[in-house]
């Protein structure tokens, strides 16, 4: 009996001190990464390549040229404008969300509100399917097929650019706006359809002016998941993306974002150099920056299931 | 009038979200179409049993597979046992208020959305730099054995990566156990432990397996977590010994895509080899779906 | 009618009882169900009174009050509950009879956020007491459920789990142990021949019978049962109804019920259980025959709950 009490203890906090590794992963990425970012504001060696100042303001990198932000870090003088990488991710973002997140949504209210069940079956498991396919296919499905497609159709100059990569990328990120969107629809009160069809309404007109605005705000929570998530999504635009790290509004020409350079520079860097603490220093930025959409995503989730289902 | 206002507008909008939802099948069907029509002209037993020959423009891609798998099943036995163990401390053990709990479930909430690539930097500031650098300087004097990528490294790596999917995963399975049973073990006189492991976890046991399934499937995709944490482009021997470089499917498909010189020469294999990984992951998914919604069902 | 006067314990309680009484011959009249009610518990009567030296008490209670965060859901509970009868707790659902019931064996130390005050003893031995031990506490008291609940497993591992966590490993006495218990809980004969087949396979009643060797199995001393044929059809009831009967040679036995004619049939004490209080507890027959407590009488005679 004494010795089932104590195996009993001792599982008890052998059980807790092992859930414990969630939260040592989390911290211990946050500080492994940080580290090495942090000799970027305290050691002369590295600040005498690059200043946190000189990666976010414009630089004349010769004696008289116009300033401008320029990412060469393997040049004779090192360039580190951090611009054309924060700009290239926000733009091929923001074409993935304008490609991922109308399809997604609207197949979402397909399933939720017009599917039969047998449909159902086939579209859900289809799209978490497509969830599992290796980003490393899908990117490189964007850089032989989608490219090659694009170009002869539209003809671009670049044959990869922000486009290409946006498309793949929308690829990866339709399933999480389809899963959260398809939630928070069918969570939306069965009564609130039946008093919209019953004044006589049709079912196009619920969908669209009652269900789909009482799910808006899981529907939100949905983009800004995929935001996160797109943001953060590496090897597609790595190898569709063209990787130039251009500063320019225009989403047909190549472009470079913090996950592809992280992921092209890695391998090639000195450890402990200025380099090396730059590409750390984008990764802690990465990590904060999705960190606070999945929290900002999550967040607005939990309250939606709490405010709707009574239990979260 | 055949056809009522209200009839039109359900027509064209169900045909508007249908077709959303169309595109997106139709998408995924490209994909798969064309990789296996490309594919599999290139698909023999030679292409899985050899080693690359001529400049990866023949021959087959076992090192590749080989590599991957041996990744995968390190991952495995590192990931399994921590995420079983946490959900159960979740669902069993915590107390849901707690701030401990808490702090547990969001953290795994966020390790899940943190980028893959973050978790190779991760792998290398951690892993390589601080636990390899610091065994070699311990017990090797400094010559460098174990501060260099691996396949130890990059599978500690993955299976940080996973972690998430088999705690949620986990904690689904045992969900659907009855109350009933625990209380059943318990009020017999078995102490929460023996409840647990005896009881619980047997009946656990298939949706478990769901998420080990679900893991190895994400793992054996990953990528950018081991750019630079282990993978190798080509190797000559395979790995034996845990601090080994090993050679990996993804990786393999990302340098044959971007960096060959002769892109049409190396085209077929490439396609061979996304075949591959393909299959594999698929398979796995497609096996954990249906899995997981027959024990659905089953406790629904 | 007229033996009212000589049973053991009278105690005038509160003004509404004391009141009552002088109506009760007029009201025993007025209300014939009550001889239907209980017709074999009247008929016992005699010999319960014969006994001279009185049981002696097994589980009790003393000021036990239990709250859900904050809400009370027991209001002061006192009770002396004898070893080797059977005692049965009734009441409307909700009234707390069933939490009662989970003190004894401290279940409700699952629920979270419950918290009990004042005492509840076994042979003495306060239950919430320091230095208690729980696993070894539910060995003592076994418990059996409303829903019968076997584990997903055969017929023999679900009777052997118990003796199995307590360190018998002896397959020869584990089957033993295995038919004695099923014996004792009458399903020996049903399963004997299909000891190694899933305990999913067997009927509802059967299923509740396995549950009861299951906790026979780990020799208790007391058993507590909550609702256990509220799930069956009426032969699986009155089986279990027997077995009951059977079984209280040898156990303490504390049963929650909502069927009075149940409680009726099978107990020699009845508890009153009120929106969490202990109204009334007596001697079963005179619960059901002549309650001291007006509310004791309207729901014993089906005027509410």
């Amino acid at each position: 009996m004494a010795r089932r009490r104590l195996i009993n203890r001792l599982a008890a906090w052998t059980i807790a001190a092992v859930a414990f590794s969630a939260i040592a992963a989390v911290a211990l990425i946050f500080l492994f990464v940080v580290r090495e970012a942090v000799p970027l504001f305290n050691s002369a060696e590295v600040r005498e390549e690059v200043t946190p100042a000189q990666m976010v303001m414009p630089q004349a990198w010769k004696e008289g040229a116009e300033p401008s932000f320029s990412w060469q870090p393997a040049s004779k003088v090192p360039k580190y404008s951090l611009a054309p990488l924060v700009a290239g991710t926000f733009k091929v973002t923001i074409v993935a969300l304008l490609f991922a997140v109308p399809l997604a949504v609207f197949a979402a209210l397909f399933s939720a509100e017009f599917a039969s069940s047998r449909l159902r079956e086939i579209v859900k498991p289809a799209i978490e399917l497509l969830a599992g396919i290796p980003s490393v296919v899908l990117g490189f499905f964007a850089l032989m097929v989608l490219a090659t497609f694009f170009q002869d159709t539209f003809g671009f100059h670049f044959r990869l650019n922000a486009i290409v990569a946006g498309a793949g990328l929308g690829l990866t990120i339709i399933p999480v706006v389809y899963t959260v969107s398809e939630d928070a629809l069918t969570a939306v009160p069965r009564a609130y359809r039946e008093a919209s069809l019953a004044l006589g309404a049709s079912r196009a007109r619920t969908a669209w002016s009652i269900v789909l605005p009482a799910a808006s705000p899981g529907i939100f929570a949905a983009v800004v998941l995929g935001f996160g998530r797109a943001m953060g999504e590496t090897m597609i635009v790595l190898m569709a993306s063209g990787n130039a790290a251009i500063l320019s509004a225009d989403p047909t020409v190549s472009v470079r974002t913090i996950p592809a350079t992280i992921a092209a520079e890695m391998g090639e860097v000195v450890v402990g150099g200025a380099h090396w603490s730059v590409l750390f220093f984008l990764g802690s930025l990465l990590f904060l920056v999705t960190l606070s959409f999945n929290g900002l995503g999550g967040w607005y989730v939990a309250r939606l299931r709490r405010k709707i289902g009574g239990t979260a | 009038m055949r056809f009522s206002a209200h009839q039109r507008a359900n027509a064209a909008f169900a045909g508007l979200t249908g077709s959303a939802a169309l595109v997106i099948l139709l998408a995924l069907a490209v994909i798969l179409g064309d990789v296996a029509v490309n594919g599999f002209p290139r698909f023999s037993w030679e292409f899985v049993s050899q080693s690359p020959s001529e400049g990866m423009t023949a021959g087959g891609i076992f090192p590749a597979i080989f590599g991957t798998v041996l990744l995968v099943l390190l991952m495995t036995v590192a990931v399994i046992p921590v995420g079983v163990i946490t959900a159960i401390y979740l669902f069993e053990y915590a107390r849901q208020e707690s701030l401990f709990a808490r702090a547990v479930r969001s953290a795994v909430y966020n390790l899940a959305g943190v980028p893959s690539i973050v978790f190779g930097l991760f792998g290398v500031g951690f892993f390589i730099q601080f636990v390899g650098g610091n065994i070699d300087r311990f017990f090797y004097d400094g010559r460098v054995l174990w501060g260099q990528p691996a396949i130890l490294w990059a599978s500690l790596t993955l299976a940080v990566l996973t972690l998430p999917v088999v705690i949620v995963t986990t904690e689904e399975a045992l969900r659907t156990v009855p109350r009933e049973h625990r209380e059943a073990a318990l009020a017999l006189g078995s102490t929460k432990f023996e409840a647990i492991f005896k009881i619980v976890l047997p009946q656990a046991l298939p949706g478990i397996l769901t998420g080990a399934i679900l893991a190895v499937a994400r793992g054996a995709g990953e990528t950018a977590p081991i750019l630079f944490t282990g993978a190798a482009y080509f190797l000559p021997h395979l790995p034996t010994r845990a601090y080994d470089q090993f050679m990996h499917l993804g990786y393999h498909v990302y340098v044959l895509a971007t960096q060959s010189p002769d892109i049409e020469a190396t085209k077929p294999i490439l396609y061979g080899t996304v075949l591959v990984l393909l299959l594999v992951t698929v398979i796995l998914n497609f096996l954990a779906i249906t899995l997981r919604s027959r024990l659905r069902r089953k406790f629904a | 009618m007229t033996s009212r006067s000589a049973l053991p314990s009278v105690r005038p309680s509160g003004p509404e009882a004391a009141a009552a009484r002088p109506l009760a011959p007029e009201a025993s009249a007025t209300f014939p169900t009550r001889a239907s009610v209980a017709p074999r518990v009247v008929a016992r009567i005699p010999p319960m009174q014969i006994q001279t030296t009185p049981p002696k008490t097994k589980l009790a209670s003393e000021k036990l009050e239990l709250f859900y965060g904050e809400k009370r859901a027991l209001h002061g509970i006192d009770i002396e509950i004898p070893e080797r009868r059977v005692t049965a707790l009734i009441g409307p659902s909700g009234c707390g009879k069933s939490t009662f019931l989970r003190c004894f064996n401290r279940m409700n130390d699952l629920i979270p956020g419950v918290k009990i005050t004042g005492r509840a003893m076994l042979d003495d031995k306060d239950l919430y007491g320091r230095g208690l031990d729980v696993v070894e506490l539910r060995r003592r008291v076994g418990m059996v459920f409303q829903k019968s609940n076997p584990f997903p497993k055969t017929i023999w591992e679900n009777v052997a789990f118990g003796p199995k966590i307590l360190g018998e490993k002896n397959k020869g006495r584990l089957d033993e142990i295995v038919e004695r218990s099923l014996r004792n809980a009458a399903l020996w004969d049903d399963v004997k021949d299909r000891l190694q087949t899933s305990a999913l396979g067997l009927s509802g009643g059967q299923q509740q019978r396995l549950c009861i060797a299951r906790a026979l199995a780990v020799e208790p001393e007391v058993l507590l049962m909550d609702e256990p044929a509220s799930a069956l059809d009426p032969i699986a009831t009155s089986r279990i109804e027997e077995l009951i009967h059977e079984l209280k040679a040898r156990y303490t036995i504390v049963i929650v019920t909502h069927n009075m004619q149940q409680a009726a049939r099978v107990s020699d004490r009845t508890a009153f259980f009120y929106m969490g209080e202990l109204v009334e507890y007596d001697e079963t027959e005179t619960i059901f025959t002549n309650p001291k407590e007006r509310r004791t009488e309207d729901y014993v005679t089906g005027r509410f709950g």
